[in-house]
């Protein structure tokens, strides 16, 4: 009992803290905030202050929950937390944390509400406060959604401020000095004599005390960290090839897998014969597992050898075997029964349609998409009778614990999730898939730890990719004005596919992210409809970074383009004219003036297009410019200028906004996953390439801060590239690309 | 079968066809080679054999003439070799798991080309794949090392 009245009473009570300005924090909170994870474990002279900060006598560690799949999220979480907590934050240790609802994310559900990220109406604020319950209910301790920033920027730092005040309260209690004379420094308690005592030393009496929540947040004038510019926590390691990933650990007496599952993701399999592979050099144990099977040997390369050598026959999943008949699948849902939503009916579409003798009507597609981050997915796993540790990437670190729990019986607290640092995920490590295999086969090798590790072409086949979308689209132009624009749009819902995966309650209502980037547009198209068809389940998929705005983006924006020059009018002058939305505005204001836009037009040889993407609140906007070369079309420059409320560091924000564009505009030109026989014909990088070195335009990166909510950068800047590249060669060539990846259509050089 | 990595003497006893990736990682636990697609198509595993640039992923560990340097031998965190001073400096990695590679391929590059232009460097690092899309940096950071090289 004394233990349990002590953990309530230790319970992080972030909701009754204020905030400099005196909004107070967490008024809506409609239970009581789960329990601090770190205080299960406490050693002797440990103290953990929130669920963030733990304090030794060997010093501090901040615990960075939010996973880091290269977007710098442990640096920044560690920043916000040192700017209040006043250490150095690369003086300090990281720790990902144990898997806990302790550390759900308030706002990864806001991207997949029926309403626009900017709506900042009664409705709408509702259901954020919805979305932020269920994913406490859930536990839902998941990073994705650009929303690292926007869930911690408040929580980290008064986790850091809770922390500092309860280290000079016990240094208070050891010096007699009330804590309001006691000033902080570089992990030190400063007494107003001079004296200073560590926060280490402090550690054992901190222990005792109840967390101080009466706390201030600094005010900005005081930030040492935030908006100026940070050094990476991870940069060194990584710069010398001292960073281990989830793919490097190598605990004693490890041994190595990898395995086989069905091409055809979803499909079983029939039988399979290891009769030549068990026979092989070091092959220790060929493992049966859910659809397909393993091999167990003293040597990666000697595993990947003999799956090779396994003859398998499979059953066939539950979709068409070929691209054609699932495209045929998506042509076939605009029916009436099959509609999904119409989240977007302003004006009378349906009239003005009428009204016009010429009509424009186009089809769009976009392809599915694999994550293929460099590392490719893998998982060491040590099984026992008694406990089960995983070491692997993970944005899922909640579900992936009660997904082991389950497999292998045992209960949810003896499952120990080791999170890695990932070499890349772009939405990938949203599953766990390949770490449930991994446990598989270690249930076969118990006491030894086994690491498993996907060949890149089980990873090409197996990657969950984004789904195929196919979009109709009509509208009208008078007086050389867009007058009205309707986008049906047909897809198998992501949502589903992927919650049901995670075994968690798909969300009621529409799915949003197959319309998401179209309906939620900040244009005041007098008649605008979006309408969403819902296609019966093909292949599994999941979000992909930017996840439904990635591929709509390119309908949304390359329609509006085509109406825009039916209309005759100029591409920035009309997105302006229509743009309905004061931030989104003001980035088209910004980027007219820093790209010096005076037309899509520049001589005879050089073009540009311009499209503007609100996305996880950032509306971004960005224009590319093409040449005309002998060896093709090549992209020279890119301008993108964006709204993020605040910059939190200047070097982490460019080099986000330029890989995201170089993300972005990689996939348009060359990648695809198209099918044959249920399997993806691009096994490997050579028909997957998206961008190589010479590709590479020069970007210049503005970001704005118009002083709304902080925004995370992650994702914003994909949506918009593709479709500002496609206007850019229509400008350039006369061509209207309808369909990515754009060079079925275009060579580049 | 014997290999020198990074200064040490190694014997093994491995299958002469065995990729030299697989025996880095796996037989001599050097990890700062990375696998990331087994075809020498995207980089991630290059060290360098008597200096010049290689995937290990696609060179058989019994075909290797001549001593290995991987990322681990170039230079440490306490030394860096000035490729990865100029790595530091220009915060390249995002994930930073091709980077191993592209520093090896550009160290290899600036010995032999230690004033190169654009294009040179395009021409240099355009067989090394960064999903995070870390380019524009690579290049600042090779220009910068180059500088460096050439102060020396």
């Amino acid at each position: 009992m004394a233990r349990l009245k002590t953990i309530a009473r230790r319970t992080f009570l972030i909701g009754s803290a204020a905030i400099a300005g005196g909004v107070a924090f967490g008024y809506y909170r409609l239970r009581q905030d789960p329990p601090n994870p770190l205080l299960k474990g406490l050693k002797a002279g440990e103290a953990a202050i929130t669920p963030y900060v733990r304090v030794d006598a060997k010093g501090v560690t901040l615990i960075t929950p939010r996973a880091d799949k290269g977007q710098g999220s442990y640096s920044i979480q560690a920043h916000l937390i040192a700017e209040e907590l006043d250490v150095d934050p690369h003086k300090v240790r990281l720790d990902p944390g144990p898997p806990s609802p302790a550390y759900f994310n308030s706002r990864v559900m806001d991207d997949s509400l029926p309403f626009s990220t900017i709506d900042d109406g009664m409705m709408a604020r509702g259901a954020r406060g919805g979305g932020e319950v269920l994913s406490r209910v859930l536990g839902m301790q998941i990073t994705g959604g650009s929303s690292t920033v926007p869930d911690g920027y408040q929580k980290l730092r008064m986790a850091g401020a809770v922390a500092r005040e309860t280290l000079k309260e016990a240094a208070a209690r050891r010096s007699g000095v009330s804590r309001s004379q006691l000033k902080t420094k570089d992990g030190q308690v400063i007494l107003p004599d001079g004296k200073s005592l560590t926060y280490a030393e402090l550690a054992v009496e901190a222990a005792q005390l109840a967390p101080v929540t009466d706390v201030t947040l600094r005010p900005e004038q005081e930030w040492r960290y935030i908006g100026k510019k940070m050094r990476r926590i991870d940069i060194v390691a990584k710069s010398t090839g001292t960073q281990q990933y989830g793919i490097d650990i190598r605990p004693d007496r490890i041994v190595y897998a990898t395995l086989r599952t069905n091409p055809g993701m979803g499909g079983t399999i029939k039988r399979y014969d290891a009769s030549s592979a068990e026979k092989m050099r070091g092959v220790k144990k060929i493992v049966p597992i859910k659809d397909g099977v393993g091999v167990i040997a003293d040597n990666t390369w000697r595993a990947f050898q003999a799956a090779a050598a396994i003859k398998i026959e499979w059953n066939d999943p539950p979709y068409p075997a070929d691209s054609a008949g699932m495209w045929k699948v998506l042509e076939n849902s605009f029916s009436k029964d099959q509609q999904d939503s119409r989240l977007r009916n302003d004006g009378d579409v349906d009239k003005a349609l009428a009204g016009s003798s010429k009509p424009i009507e186009a089809e769009y597609r976009t392809p599915y998409l694999a994550h293929a981050p460099l590392e490719p997915m893998n998982a060491v796993v040590l099984y026992t009778k008694e406990r089960l540790d995983i070491w692997t990437g993970t944005q899922i670190p909640v579900f992936l614990q009660g997904h082991a729990a389950k497999l292998t019986r045992l209960p949810e607290e003896k499952i120990y999730v080791h999170a890695q640092p990932m070499g890349g995920s772009f939405g990938a490590r949203l599953d766990d898939t390949y770490a449930l295999q991994a446990i598989e086969l270690a249930m076969a090798m118990e006491g030894v730890p086994v690491k498993m590790i996907w060949s890149r072409e089980e990873n090409m086949a197996h990657d969950y990719p984004r789904p195929i979308q196919l979009s109709r689209a009509k509208g009208t132009v008078r007086d050389g004005m867009v007058e009205s624009m309707s986008i049906d749009v047909a897809g198998q819902s992501m949502g589903a596919s992927w919650f049901n995966r995670l075994q968690a309650p798909v969300p009621p209502g529409p799915d949003t992210s197959s319309v998401n980037g179209i309906w939620d547009q900040p244009f005041a198209i007098p008649n605008f409809r979006v309408t969403g068809y819902r296609a019966k389940e093909m292949v599994p998929v999941s979000p992909w970074r930017s996840v439904g705005a990635s591929g709509n983006g390119f309908h949304h924006a390359s329609f509006l383009d085509e109406l825009i020059h039916a209309a005759g009018a100029d591409p920035m002058a009309e997105l302006i004219r229509l743009c309905n939305h004061e931030p989104s505005k003001k980035v088209l204001h910004a980027l007219q003036e820093i790209s010096d836009w005076k037309g899509s037009r520049i001589g005879d040889q050089r073009a540009r297009g311009v499209a503007l993407i609100l996305a996880f609140g950032v509306p971004m906007a960005q224009i590319v410019e093409v040449s005309d070369t002998p060896q093709g079309i090549k992209i020279d420059k890119v301008f993108a200028v964006c709204d993020v409320g605040r910059v939190l560091d200047p070097v982490n924000f460019e080099a986000q906004m330029r890989g995201g564009i170089i993300w972005a505009l990689g996939h348009a030109m060359n990648c695809e996953l198209t099918y044959e026989n249920f399997a993806p014909i691009q096994t490997n990088f050579h028909l997957f390439e998206a961008m190589r070195f010479h590709q590479v335009p020069q970007i210049v990166v503005k970001g704005l801060e118009l002083g709304g909510d902080v925004r995370g950068i992650g994702e914003p800047p994909v949506p918009p590239a593709a479709p500002a590249l496609a206007n850019a060669i229509f400008a350039l060539t006369g061509k209207r690309v309808r369909e990515l990846p754009l060079n079925k259509s275009v060579t580049f050089a | 079968m014997q290999l020198i990595v990074n200064s040490m003497r190694y014997d093994l006893d491995v299958e002469p066809e065995m990729p030299l990736l697989w025996v880095l990682r796996d037989e001599l636990g050097i990890t700062g080679p990375k696998y990331g697609c087994g075809a020498g198509l995207c980089g991630a595993c290059t060290v360098h054999i008597e200096g010049e640039a290689v995937r290990s992923c696609s060179i058989n560990a019994g075909e290797v003439r001549g001593s290995i340097t991987t990322i681990e031998g170039l230079g440490t965190p306490a030394n860096p070799h000035i490729v990865q001073q100029a790595w530091i400096e220009h915060q390249v990695a995002q994930c930073g798991y091709c980077q191993s590679g592209q520093m090896m391929t550009a160290a290899a590059f600036l010995s032999k080309t230690p004033d190169p232009s654009d294009s040179q460097i395009a021409d240099a690092m355009d067989g090394n794949l960064c999903r995070c899309g870390t380019y524009t940096r690579i290049h600042s950071a090779v220009r910068t090392a180059a500088q460096m090289v050439r102060g020396k």
